[in-house]
């Protein structure tokens, strides 16, 4: 085993036992491996942001491939930073005008057409089916059909905001709470499911590091942790 | 514009039929446009007549035709021809291209002979016509083997082979053009301007009776009593936007983060009349320098601009669990009164409503984020979910152009409503009775997206 695969295995587990140690309380781990992730992550996506956006999307198209335009995006990005001198910093809304206006013209359709027409469109099915033998009224597809329009139906009851919630109303919205409650659950179930299996892959590897390869990577460590944490624990109780 | 190109009897051969299927060809938008209506009444009436018009091809090759598809960036070509009455289910189809005429053609697909049809396409009436069940259609687009250039004219051939014999169609050629309009789009555009001016019509209302009723959001009645008890206990109100951006089309997060800072605004204003303090941790750059403007205004607005302080929105780091871990730290540091999770969420969510959770400080979350709610619902106080998040502003500053347009997307979704039930029981007809005009008329529904 080389030692840069030695190394980045140990800093790996020390720094996942750091992050793991918030389910004990706020400590000093706790907060070196929270000041260590966000300092990298914004170095490294500082780093990848020139390359990948001013080089790669602005400069070379600008000057190898002629792309002029590209001027005035470039144009509207500076007066972002016009937010920095406070007597032009009003020139900088003129870029949040265009920012948000062509985010709401983009997004607004695209919502209406996935999140709505579409939608009406799967709910459009025939509760009966036709076959061979004639209709068949009662079907596994047939009641599926029914229940998600009654599901529809009902959760969009509950989302109507100018209209009083009384009555019919009240109850077929209650009807809807109840589908989403269900939904909400299944979500639930699905969502922890893919959560431990994630979990299960950290383990998976923390205890791969701490085989004799790695130099005990996990074990020595969880040790020097656990005697750290104790140390400072006695050291706030002093303090107290 | 463009339909077919190289169908002159120079490049192609004239085909028996031909004439016949020409009538079919692929109608152009503009005329669509300008008989909508006429076409939508003659094609309840023809329909049955048109259906049985309709014969399979006894001819000994597929009779092929090109053509540019319509409404899209010119990157693809469509090729149909009439199902040969030879085919079965070990039959192949195999499409060959070329740039030039007389150059060696290249197979690009190969499928069984039963399969790829014109019902498959998936483009309203209003731009295909009725689509046939004895025409197969194939759409050429580039692939990483090949890239289709625009306006560059390219031939195709079909081969039909059953293992006993091979037959190949004649050659025939089209160029992929870009189209100005997408007239697939029409029916969102007529919802556009009929929702539009609904909503016009709503907000007018609204200005004229301020008092519209709006039920109840638990949600955001409490936020008023989440700001003062922050205030009663001396510590901060912690603020989340979430981790959209402002990203466009291709961004989930967009409506839910442009809501969250909508009714930031909102709270920012309560936060400075009570003289609490307001933290307002960000993932994106852009959503902060937006958020800045908001809170800023806020406090003007709440007369308060002495208290305003620039801190109030930072920035932690572009990186989902970067940003997680430093908002929980501060979470258990600065013990927030008040925690409100508003906008666009991932996994981050539990992590940060659990961790507030924990400090028992009072959590309001909103997003449309529908595998995050759960978990909001079971750490939170109270939970906005979907479109209540949107329904916020109008809810918190009672406006009446906010007020008129919720009052607008009600009449909106009950139009919606009606339309799936009235749809669900046509097509529930249609089926029982067989009835080709009930099936046209859910046609209606079923092209609205």
């Amino acid at each position: 085993m080389s030692a840069e695969v030695v190394i980045g295995a140990w800093v790996a587990v020390g720094l996942s036992l750091c992050m793991y140690s918030f389910l004990y309380k706020d400590n000093p781990f706790f907060k070196f491996g929270e000041h260590v992730f966000v300092g990298v992550s914004v170095g490294y996506l500082l780093t990848i942001t020139y390359y990948q956006v001013m080089t790669n999307k602005l400069y070379i198209p600008m000057t190898q491939q002629g792309k002029r335009w590209l001027l005035v995006p470039a144009f509207l990005g500076l007066l972002l930073l016009a937010r920095f001198i406070p007597s032009i910093a009003w020139l900088s809304r003129i870029s949040f005008a265009f920012l948000l206006g062509i985010s709401s013209g983009l997004a607004i359709p695209r919502q209406i057409s996935s999140f709505i027409l579409k939608q009406v469109e799967g709910t459009l099915k025939p509760l009966v089916t036709v076959g061979d033998g004639g209709v068949a009224w009662m079907t596994w597809a047939g009641l599926n059909a029914l229940l998600v329009l009654i599901g529809v139906v009902s959760v969009l009851f509950y989302f109507f905001f100018s209209l009083e919630h009384t009555g019919t109303v009240r109850r077929i919205a209650r009807v809807g709470i109840y589908f989403l409650m269900v939904s909400f659950g299944a979500a639930f179930g699905y969502t922890v499911m893919a959560r431990m299996s994630l979990l299960i892959g950290r383990f998976d590897e923390l205890m791969l590091y701490a085989s004799a390869s790695y130099g005990y990577a996990t074990p020595v460590l969880l040790v020097a942790m656990i005697v750290g944490l104790w140390w400072w624990e006695r050291g706030q109780e002093r303090k107290t | 514009m463009s339909a077919f190109i190289g169908l002159s009897s120079g490049e192609t051969p004239a085909l028996p039929g031909t004439e016949t299927l020409m009538m079919r060809e692929l109608q152009l938008p503009r005329r669509h446009a300008g008989v909508f209506f006429a076409c939508l009444v003659w094609g309840l009436l023809l329909l049955p007549v048109v259906g049985r018009a309709q014969e399979t091809d006894a001819s000994s090759a597929p009779r092929l035709e090109a053509f540019d598809m319509p409404g899209d960036a010119g990157d693809s070509i469509g090729l149909r021809w009439p199902v040969l009455t030879t085919e079965s289910k070990t039959a192949v189809y195999r499409v060959s291209l070329s740039k030039e005429q007389t150059g060696a053609f290249t197979p690009i697909a190969e499928f069984a002979a039963t399969t790829h049809y014109e019902t498959d396409i998936s483009g309203p009436w209003w731009v295909w016509g009725a689509k046939r069940k004895d025409v197969h259609f194939f759409q050429v687009k580039s692939t990483s083997d090949f890239r289709l250039e625009r306006d560059t004219t390219y031939f195709f051939q079909v081969t039909f082979s059953d293992g006993t014999e091979s037959l190949k169609s004649a050659i025939v050629a089209a160029a992929p053009h870009a189209n100005l309009l997408n007239w697939a789009k029409l029916n969102n555009f007529g919802i556009l301007v009929a929702f539009g001016a609904t909503l016009l019509v709503s907000i007018r209302r609204a200005r004229v009776n301020p008092h519209i009723f709006l039920r109840r959001i638990p949600g955001l009645d409490a936020v008023e009593e989440a700001v003062g008890r922050a205030t009663e206990m001396g510590r901060p109100v912690l603020y989340l936007t979430g981790s959209g951006d402002f990203g466009g089309s291709s961004d989930p997060s967009s409506l839910a983060t442009i809501a969250a800072t909508v009714i930031l605004s909102d709270v920012a204003k309560r936060v400075a009349t009570y003289g609490a303090e307001l933290r307002v941790p960000h993932r994106a750059p852009i959503v902060m320098a937006v958020c800045q403007e908001m809170v800023r205004e806020a406090y003007f607005a709440a007369g308060r601009p002495d208290t305003y302080r620039e801190d109030t929105n930072f920035f932690i780091s572009g990186d989902q669990f970067a940003y997680t871990a430093a908002v929980d730290g501060l979470i258990l540091r600065e013990k927030p009164a008040a925690n409100f999770f508003m906008g666009y969420y991932y996994a981050e969510s539990l992590l940060l409503a659990e961790t507030g959770a924990t400090t028992g400080a009072i959590q309001i979350a909103g997003t449309d984020a529908e595998h995050q709610l759960p978990f909001f619902i079971t750490t939170c106080d109270y939970t906005l979910i979907g479109e209540e998040l949107y329904a916020a502003s109008a809810y918190l500053s009672r406006e009446p152009v906010l007020v008129g347009t919720l009052r607008g997307q009600d009449i909106g979704k009950g139009i919606l409503l009606c339309v799936m039930v009235i749809g669900t029981v046509a097509i529930t007809l249609g089926e029982i009775f067989s009835v080709p005009w009930v099936k046209t008329l859910f046609q209606l529904f079923n092209d609205v997206k």
